[in-house]
């Protein structure tokens, strides 16, 4: 591993760590295979219910790796990796939880809006900075960006490449919280290890339910809901949950 | 190093920030604001100085901003006065403020316009007794800046307030300290040792634990009860993983002075 730093950090818990320091986290092509190659494992991996990605207390990502973008032309970009990277870490799973301590610009902020939960710290400042250099957000940017915030602040915020504090993420929706940065990953892990302690079955089809908003109609998306609903009553876990709150003790849950 | 409008001198973990063009009051110019901002910089992340003191050269502390670098030509288009203020006031205020270490403000005369909303932005200021403070802003058509609209309801009060910056009168320093607005006046001539022995002390406590109180009581200004008790929780966890604060309980379980190392 050259570019990230993985660790289990609680029970259940990955803390996956952007660790290209020099290049201020610069998401080039490498990192996010290894990070794809890191989930894929991890999704395989029973013993691991939830992962938390962060960068340094400096610096989530400060976007994609421009050498390795000046080098591509129409031809070449076609035929990129990358949107299938992405396409992958979408696909993960398990609950995500975001760290942002610092910049989380371009494709960092991407990376990050990929993520089921962020938590940020005080110096966290988002952007969309492409527009500067004669692009376009590539990785989701433009479309899940609008979807949390809307058409007015997205619109404002890709033309411009302005910077979006903590303060404005979280009011905005973009995070669920704002902590001191000496602490952003510490309470990431916290609230991490709070969800691996749940029934992973039921998390995992809240999980897929949520991400179902931006795909689905409502009537299709309760129909979902319901579906998922069912096919819980089919587990252990909910029984089991349903048996300790009656029982007024604490349920463990095993994931079947 | 040297400079044109202030003289900055480190000593004993303390850094002295005095304003230096008597002429004029110690008002502010371009220069003068790149100067103070360099060395506010500097010391903000030199982990060296744990005490910042502000004090200005001659009769007035700071008459606020040189009205001969505004010039107002009756035939021109108007001023953009907003553009000084993004560019160097608001970010003076931020400089003060944000500082992770206490700033002391010693006022020595009189502190007019932006003048005095910086001492305001101070974490303590003394003042001697012949110092005076005024909003004069409305004076001229103009809004106290430099966070004055913000600092002054928030030290003596919207009452207060609205007689200070609406009338523009002076206040001398007794007042201000009857009002709230500052810490406490010293006579004149002990004006220089009153603040040299306040900085000493200062210098010499936790600094990383004063930098989380002053981060506190600042979010408490816009926090609701329920916000700030959680912050008071987050900056507790912080403070009690200091190294200040082992040799703290340490000191105080053997009975010994304490020796802060400010972090």
């Amino acid at each position: 591993m050259d570019y990230l730093k993985t660790s289990l950090v609680k029970v259940g818990v990955m803390l996956i760590e952007l660790n290209r320091p020099e290049k201020r986290n610069a998401l080039n092509n490498a990192t996010l295979q290894e990070l794809v190659d890191v989930l894929h494992s991890i999704d395989l991996d029973l013993a691991v219910k939830t992962v938390v990605i962060t960068g340094n207390t400096q610096c989530f990502a400060a976007g994609a790796d421009l050498n390795e973008l000046a080098q591509l032309d129409v031809v070449s970009i076609q035929q990129d990796q990358r949107p299938l990277l992405w396409k992958k870490i979408d696909e993960f799973s398990k609950p995500i939880i975001i760290a942002v301590n610092g910049f989380a610009l371009g494709a960092g902020f991407e990376l990050a809006l990929h993520g089921d939960i962020i938590l940020t710290g005080e110096n966290a400042q988002f952007a969309l900075p492409e527009i500067g250099l004669g692009m376009l957000p590539g990785a989701g940017g433009t479309q899940r960006l609008a979807r949390l915030v809307g058409q007015q602040l997205a619109m404002r915020w890709a033309m411009t490449g302005e910077l979006i504090s903590a303060e404005m993420a979280q009011q905005y929706g973009i995070s669920s919280q704002i902590c001191p940065t000496a602490l952003t990953v510490e309470y990431a892990i916290e609230l991490a290890g709070k969800i691996a302690k749940q029934a992973p079955l039921a998390i995992r089809v809240i999980k897929q339910s949520l991400k179902s908003i931006h795909e689905v109609t409502l009537s299709q998306g309760l129909k979902l809901e319901r579906q998922h609903f069912v096919w819980l009553a089919a587990t252990q876990d909910r029984q089991e949950g349903i048996n300790a709150f009656l029982e007024k003790r604490k349920p463990e849950f095993r994931g079947v | 190093m040297d400079y044109q409008t202030i003289i900055a001198v480190e000593k004993d973990a303390v850094g002295y920030l005095t304003f230096n063009r008597p002429k004029q009051l110690n008002s502010f110019n371009e220069v003068m604001h790149k100067e103070v901002s360099q060395v506010l910089k500097a010391w903000s992340k030199d982990q060296n100085i744990r005490t910042v003191v502000i004090s200005a050269e001659g009769r007035g502390f700071c008459a606020g901003q040189d009205l001969n670098d505004r010039v107002v030509d009756p035939n021109a288009d108007a001023p953009d006065l907003g553009l000084s203020i993004e560019k160097y006031y608001n970010p003076l205020i931020k400089l003060i403020t944000e500082m992770p270490k206490p700033v002391i403000c010693a006022v020595n005369g009189v502190a007019a316009g932006a003048g005095a909303n910086i001492a305001l932005a101070c974490d303590i200021v003394l003042a001697a007794k012949s110092a005076t403070f005024i909003q004069a802003f409305c004076r001229l058509g103009l809004v106290p800046d430099s966070g004055g609209t913000w600092f002054l309801p928030r030290l003596v009060g919207r009452a207060q307030a609205m007689g200070l910056a609406l009338l523009g009168d002076k206040i001398p320093a007794e007042q201000a300290v009857q009002l709230g607005m500052i810490w406490r006046t010293v006579d004149d001539e002990q004006l220089k040792v009153e603040a040299e022995k306040m900085a000493s002390h200062l210098a010499k406590q936790p600094t990383y634990g004063l930098s989380l109180i002053k981060k506190a009581i600042h979010a408490s200004a816009h926090n609701n009860l329920d916000d700030q008790l959680i912050l008071e929780r987050d900056l507790q966890r912080l403070a009690g993983r200091s190294s200040d604060y082992k040799e703290g309980v340490q000191a105080f379980m053997h009975k010994r002075t304490p020796e802060y190392k400010g972090c």
